[in-house]
């Protein structure tokens, strides 16, 4: 009986002091370590951020952080980038700005709406059939996009035929449309995520409250707009932030349907396209990317939470 | 003076010709929720046994044709296309882009390259990721940490491409070239054309982007193991790094490994950072932007598939792996 209670005790009690101090010692060890990365991670950004700012004196002849001992700031690498282009470049970044958002918009939202309806068919529509074609929807994300490009755009421009049956019109989108190519196409390449992610929100809907509706006579159009979608708001918010910065800071769709040129390009394309003509006018490249990042960051940080949680869907059991 | 005049005059036709584009994008929205309620009214009206293949065939229907138009039927055309010569049309030559692929000089670096990167970005970022999600748990102001160490992932590749290239830069305003001067190395090189270094360099670029994403995902597993078993464990004698180590890692093991496949498939995808930051140039190219680089440039769309399907079957067996797991879990539920 004692013995027992020596045995239990002893670890706990007696080497306490010590196992104290060196808990303390290794959380302030790993405290030091995590504030170091942290600083490691942001201080790329910082620079850039504080280089757009900065004269192109400055910026040519000493290192951004000298900006703490010399503080000259100035808005015109700003005004540069956004009104005027500059060192090669014709006309600011304004318009292709407004291409990003012209892209974003409809590709975010008729992705979720289609992916949100073939979530909840796949979920409380069930057929024969119907688990095997949500694997093979999973499955789909293995296909690398490059894949894609180059059928894509003959289908946008000449259309589908079967040896020489059309079974779809040439519709020349690429020469007439090129805005509306991309938005098909990121269409397609967000459906297998989004379809698996919203899936696991669906199928979690109680099955109760669904039957109870059937009972009623409701039809499953009915179910779907006035049951499923309030519910699954949350989730659809969380998706579309996380669509919303895919498409937003998408290079390569953007670069192969919309090429460059001011009609068509969002702002990725231009700033790829930057980087070379600004070369070491590094003042004039670093606000441009700051003008690119800003959106994005704005809707991730407002919007954090919910963004987090669309992450999180399906990746931890819970 | 004329400057600002006419620079005033860009602006104003700017600003109209932006506010017709965002309207025309608000009636294209409107438009196709218009359609989408029409049709669901429409086939609401159903009834019978029409009713049930009908509401299958409108909700799934899109996603469907979507799909095999936009990923089935070009997978199985780019198979087709490795098979073939350069040019659309070309006559069947088998398996020799394949050959190409594996025994030319320049292919087998890019292959080499490649497989760096899919073994040592994800691993570094999940292992990092992991660290940060089991240290930030007892800290103050942790969700300060944990919001700038996610932020790259809100920014583009392109944009992370320019913010590193500059750190990247020679002197005087590279960062790693004036630390390392400062610290006694003279004559630093340049670090993007010093191979294989810069290979190195553009993965440090993934592993800040991808840092974040496997710190949220590894914290909320590790948030969600319950409190009774670490008490348990506590009880046995387990602390510190033991406790970590068999217990609280062996509880999130099937998260680290969705986080570990995610991270990879991002990997063997990425292009932007590559062609952002050294275009493919001095011994940096890696699959995919050569896949891109053979098809748009060469014009070579026998290898450019062929370097396409390669990515496919690397990435196949992660996915496989995943889909393994996903059943077992659907099983269980």
């Amino acid at each position: 009986m004692t013995a027992t209670t020596q045995v239990t005790e002893a670890p706990v009690v007696k080497p306490g002091g010590v196992k104290e101090v060196r808990r303390a010692f290794s959380g302030r060890t790993a405290s030091i370590l995590i504030v170091l990365l942290t600083i490691l991670w942001t201080v790329p950004t910082f620079g850039v951020f504080i280089t757009s700012f900065r004269p192109a004196h400055d910026v040519a002849n000493s290192g951004w952080w000298e900006f703490f001992v010399h503080p000259h700031l100035t808005w015109d690498n700003y005004h540069t980038v956004l009104f005027v282009g500059g060192s090669g470049v014709t006309g600011g970044i304004i318009p292709y700005l407004v291409n990003s958002l012209v892209i974003t918009i409809p590709a975010t939202l008729i992705s979720l709406t289609i992916a949100a309806m073939a979530a909840y068919c796949l979920a409380w529509i069930r057929f024969r059939g119907s688990d095997t074609i949500f694997f093979i929807i999973f499955a789909l994300q293995v296909v690398p996009l490059q894949m894609s490009l180059v059928p894509l755009q003959r289908f946008y421009n000449l259309g589908a035929h079967i040896g020489s049956v059309p079974i779809f019109p040439a519709l020349h989108l690429g020469q007439h449309h090129p805005i509306v190519q991309i938005w098909i196409s990121h269409t397609m390449f967000a459906l297998p995520l989004a379809v698996f992610l919203l899936h696991n929100f669906v199928a979690q809907l109680p099955r109760d409250l669904m039957e109870a509706a059937r009972v009623d006579g409701a039809n499953h159009f009915r179910i779907f707009r006035t049951i499923v979608l309030p519910l699954i708001t949350p989730a659809l918010a969380s998706f579309a932030i996380f669509e919303f910065l895919w498409v937003w800071n998408d290079l390569l769709v953007a670069l192969t349907f919309g090429g460059y040129n001011v009609k068509s390009t969002p702002v990725t394309s231009r700033l790829q396209q930057m980087i070379g003509q600004y070369g070491a006018n590094w003042q004039l490249l670093t606000a441009g990317a700051f003008v690119a990042i800003i959106i994005p960051l704005i809707v991730f940080f407002a919007l954090q939470r919910y963004f987090v949680r669309g992450l999180l869907a399906g990746s931890v059991k819970g | 003076m004329s400057v600002l005049a006419s620079s005033g005059i860009v602006t104003a036709s700017t600003f109209s010709d932006s506010a017709s584009k965002l309207g025309n994008v608000l009636a294209v929205v409107a438009v196709f929720f218009a359609v989408v309620l029409i049709i669901f009214f429409a086939a609401g009206r159903a009834t019978g046994r029409f009713q049930r293949p009908l509401s299958i065939v409108i909700f799934l229907g899109p996603a469907i044709v979507l799909l095999a138009i936009g990923l089935v039927i070009p997978a199985i055309r780019t198979f087709y296309l490795s098979l073939h010569g350069a040019d659309l049309g070309a006559k069947y030559v088998g398996f020799k882009n394949y050959r190409w692929a594996f025994t030319d000089p320049g292919e087998q670096q890019v292959l080499l390259n490649t497989l760096l990167w899919l073994i040592i970005a994800p691993v570094v970022a999940t292992a990092l990721g992991l660290l940060i999600a089991v240290g930030v748990d007892r800290m103050k102001r942790q969700n300060l940490v944990k919001s700038l160490i996610f932020m790259p992932m809100a920014i583009s590749f392109v944009g992370a491409g320019i913010i590193w290239k500059y750190v990247y830069d020679k002197q005087p305003d590279g960062l790693l070239s004036s630390i390392v001067h400062a610290l006694g190395w003279k004559n630093p090189p340049l670090w993007l054309l010093s191979h294989p270094l810069n290979n190195f360099l553009l993965m440090v670029i993934m592993i800040w982007i991808e840092t974040g994403f496997a710190m949220v995902v590894l914290s909320a597993a590790i948030k969600a193991i319950p409190d009774d078993v670490i008490e348990a464990a506590r009880v046995d004698g387990a602390h510190g790094a033991k406790l970590f180590f068999s217990v609280q890692i062996p509880m999130i093991r099937s998260t680290l490994i969705v986080v570990l496949t995610t991270v990879m498939i991002a990997t063997l995808k990425i292009f932007d950072i590559i062609k952002a930051v050294t275009g493919g140039n001095f011994g940096t190219n890696t699959l995919s932007n050569d896949m891109w680089n053979q098809t748009f440039v060469q014009f070579n769309y026998g290898r450019g598939s062929t370097l396409a399907v390669i990515i496919l079957v690397a990435v196949a067996p992660l996915l496989v792996y995943n889909i393994v797991q996903l059943r077992k879990e659907r099983a269980t539920r």
